[in-house]
């Protein structure tokens, strides 16, 4: 099909350069003090139209892009399907054509299966944002997480982050992987064996190119066996949240024996640095997967995760229908 | 009725190489091969074959045809005008129709509606268990008197060891060879791709290698234990290839079939999620498809069989992981094979008529054909090695689109194809 301008989807992390990371950021931090006005309210989008298709239920991340299109003066519509378009007879191309047709400017898409946003920009004229498809990517939260970590640390260039839980489902891991070591960060993984496979080791391409065999020294990404060895001396630690119907699949026994092995507890934190801050993408378990001593501590910036997610919505909705990039 | 192929370069297990040999045939059988310059008969029709290849013809020994019961995406007809457009002169379809091929009316039903069609042969595969559920076996004498060559759960592999133990020792009676789609599937249930760097990396649920692994080494035990003839459908590991090298080493009755995508793509074509890239077994990585084309190479790969899959196009253009799995074949089959194998030289084109014709005879105890030698059934295949074309889904004779291939490039396809002597695609030239 003829695209009729040229148009920017944010399908994923992975694809990007560190260059195009940065120029996101730094859109996003011009973006950042609307949200502190009175009237929080630009025309920077004014005529835009955005189309939220959530095919999974959420709150926070809807909101998000809904605040962020509204903040912009976007024309913003929400459409919430509640399972997959099969339940309605209708595939999932035909739901993408139709409201095609309507001739939004982007399309911000969450759906449980990997690859839908890929499959929706091969077929719509509108640009295609992800807002999370399955265990694929989540690239704005990657971002924001990436937002946070500058505001506290000035930089992310030669960090130590540990990212503990199931790794194996989450799109939230990987998409941060991505970033994280695109940008110069050292990040090591932990779990247990059944969420963390070893083959994560390898997501990213470290080889040396003329001598792809050797083992690579000082790796970037690291799966690491004991959730102590992760978060030792690590500048942030990341947890993930435990979805519970996980535990009908065996993949661990209980959710008490998980708190108790693989939780982030204050003892645990203490292996960090002194400094070190807490990320986690919500919604949490407290409990399970991060102590609520822990969560509410002033290392935990998990409300300035959220904080930081509008603008950098704003931001990705600005530069996926047309806006330029902010240089440092 | 009489056919001369007169001056192709005629590729058989009893043919002496490039002797100019042609090919009489005569009420549907190969009467004669004529040396150069001997004359043909009187009233001979004359098929020019100069510059072409002359093979018996090819059998795909594992298709999906859908009838009974899922006409929207294939019919016996439609299969079969596929079947001949890619040069195969016999097809054989597995039971997973609805209802089931699990007793000898339904396998009729498919020969009639073959007979109707009147293009390739048909020789249905019957179901092990009835229903292919798994607990009871089928009638499989029954289906055998009314024609099937072989016995298979297919998509549904027989997870019980024990009824896949008797399965074996009753279809050895009936000198049945069992087929068997290796995969257990309480190590790949819900995946959707290949197990390794690119399901994580793309976020998609692993079929893992060793899922088709154990279930081939299970069954490589069991063929030895009951003397039966296994013959694994489309091998797609490293492990399985060597458990059937193994196997055969030991004398063990096995044999194996490879499908043409899995000996060209790899995991890798998952990228951006086409759901035409999705099919059970899944497209494996870089090593395991280095692991096939040894097994080409060295014999122990049996066969090439497509394991043609149509699916309707609105049940393709879903999410990946709710998209159906397999893919077309009949089509590309041939080009794929040239591409991929003779052109590169890994195998030649002696390997690749065994491949096609003559080892898929043998496995299913085809008589009379897989070979060309006089008083064979006239089933050939007429290949120009050099003719360049280009695939196009919507050109495809089959009623479905979703093959992988669209818009690829070949050099090397089929320009007729013969079955009992007539042509049934391409023309005399």
């Amino acid at each position: 099909m003829e695209k009729p301008y040229r148009r920017r989807d944010l399908l994923g992390i992975r694809n990007l350069s560190a260059q195009d990371i940065i120029g996101i950021l730094d859109t996003a931090e011009n973006f950042r003090e609307i949200s502190n006005r009175e009237i929080k309210k630009v025309p920077t989008l004014r005529g835009k139209t955005v189309i939220n298709l959530f095919f999974e239920s959420s709150t926070r991340t809807r909101t998000s892009f809904e605040l962020a299109a509204k903040r912009l003066s976007a024309d913003a519509v929400n459409i919430s399907v509640s399972s997959s378009s099969v339940s309605k007879g209708e595939t999932l191309l035909d739901t993408a054509l139709n409201l095609d047709a309507m001739a939004p400017d982007c399309i911000v898409v969450r759906h449980s299966s990997a690859g839908v946003p890929h499959q929706l920009a091969k077929v719509s004229r509108a640009a295609i944002v992800n807002a999370g498809d399955g265990a694929n990517e989540h690239p704005t939260q990657a971002l924001l997480d990436a937002m946070t970590i500058r505001e506290h640390k000035k930089k992310i260039e030669g960090l130590k982050v540990a990212i503990i839980g199931d790794i194996l489902h989450s799109r939230v891991a990987r998409s941060n992987i991505h970033l994280l070591t695109k940008l110069g960060a050292k990040v090591r993984v932990a779990g247990p064996g059944t969420l963390v496979p070893n083959d994560f080791g390898h997501l990213i391409d470290e080889r040396d190119s003329d001598n792809p065999k050797s083992k690579i020294q000082n790796p970037k990404l690291e799966v690491v066996p004991k959730i102590e060895d992760a978060i030792e001396g690590a500048d942030v630690v990341m947890i993930l949240r435990i979805q519970r119907e996980r535990q009908d699949s065996a993949y661990f026994p209980t959710l008490r024996e998980y708190s108790i092995h693989y939780g982030l507890t204050n003892d645990r934190l203490n292996l960090a640095k002194k400094d070190a801050i807490v990320l986690h993408p919500g919604p949490m378990n407290r409990g399970i997967e991060i102590s609520s001593d822990v969560a509410d501590s002033s290392r935990s910036l998990i409300l300035d995760q959220v904080k930081y997610g509008v603008a950098v919505r704003m931001a990705v909705l600005y530069l996926a229908t047309g806006g330029s990039m902010t240089s440092s | 009725m009489k056919l001369l192929i007169s001056n192709g370069h005629l590729i058989d297990p009893a043919a002496p190489e490039n002797t100019g040999m042609s090919v009489l045939i005569e009420d549907g059988r190969v009467s004669s091969w004529l040396r150069p310059g001997e004359n043909p008969p009187e009233g001979c029709e004359v098929f020019d074959a100069s510059g072409l290849l002359v093979a018996p013809g090819f059998i795909d020994m594992h298709v999906h045809l859908r009838e009974p019961g899922q006409e929207h995406k294939e019919t016996i007809a439609s299969g079969c005008a596929a079947a001949v457009a890619g040069g195969w002169t016999s097809v054989c379809p597995m039971p997973n129709t609805t209802p089931v091929n699990d007793n000898a009316a339904i396998t009729r039903y498919m020969i009639e509606q073959a007979e109707r069609a009147n293009l390739a042969n048909v020789f249905p595969v019957g179901a092990i268990t009835k229903s292919s559920d798994g607990s009871e076996l089928a009638e499989m004498g029954e289906m055998k008197s009314a024609g099937a060559v072989a016995v298979s759960d297919d998509g549904r592999p027989v997870p019980n060891a024990g009824i896949m133990r008797r399965a074996m020792q009753y279809a050895h009676d009936f000198d049945l060879p069992v087929v068997d789609h290796c995969e257990d599937k309480s190590l790949s249930s819900g995946g959707v791709m290949h197990e390794g760097k690119l399901s994580l990396l793309l976020g998609l649920k692993g079929m893992p290698a060793l899922a088709e692994e154990i279930d081939t080494v299970r069954d490589i035990i069991l063929a030895r234990e009951t003397g039966a003839h296994i013959h694994i459908a489309h091998v797609s590991t490293k492990g399985a290839i060597e458990a059937v090298r193994r196997a055969k080493n030991e004398g063990i009755n096995v044999t194996c079939e490879v499908t043409p995508h899995h000996f060209t793509l790899t995991d890798v074509a998952v990228e951006g999620y086409d759901t035409n890239t999705k099919m059970s077994p899944p497209l494996r990585s870089e090593e395991h498809l280095e692991a096939i084309l040894e097994g080409l190479k060295d014999g122990t790969i049996d066969a090439i069989a497509t394991d043609h899959a149509p699916h309707h196009a609105d049940e393709k253009a879903l999410e990946y992981d709710r998209a159906p799995f397999g893919i077309t074949g009949l089509e590309t089959a041939i080009g794929l094979a040239f591409n991929q194998l003779v052109h590169k030289g890994i195998i030649d084109l002696a390997r690749l008529v065994e491949l096609c014709s003559t080892n898929p005879a043998k496995i299913f105890r085809l008589k009379d054909r897989g070979t060309l030698k006089p008083g064979s059934i006239a089933d050939i295949t007429i290949i120009d090695p050099e003719l360049k074309w280009t695939y196009r889904n919507s050109e495809s004779k089959s009623k479905s689109r979703n093959s992988p291939f669209d818009e690829r490039e070949f050099t090397g396809r089929a320009v007729a194809t013969i079955v009992g002597g007539r042509i049934v695609y391409g023309e005399v030239r």
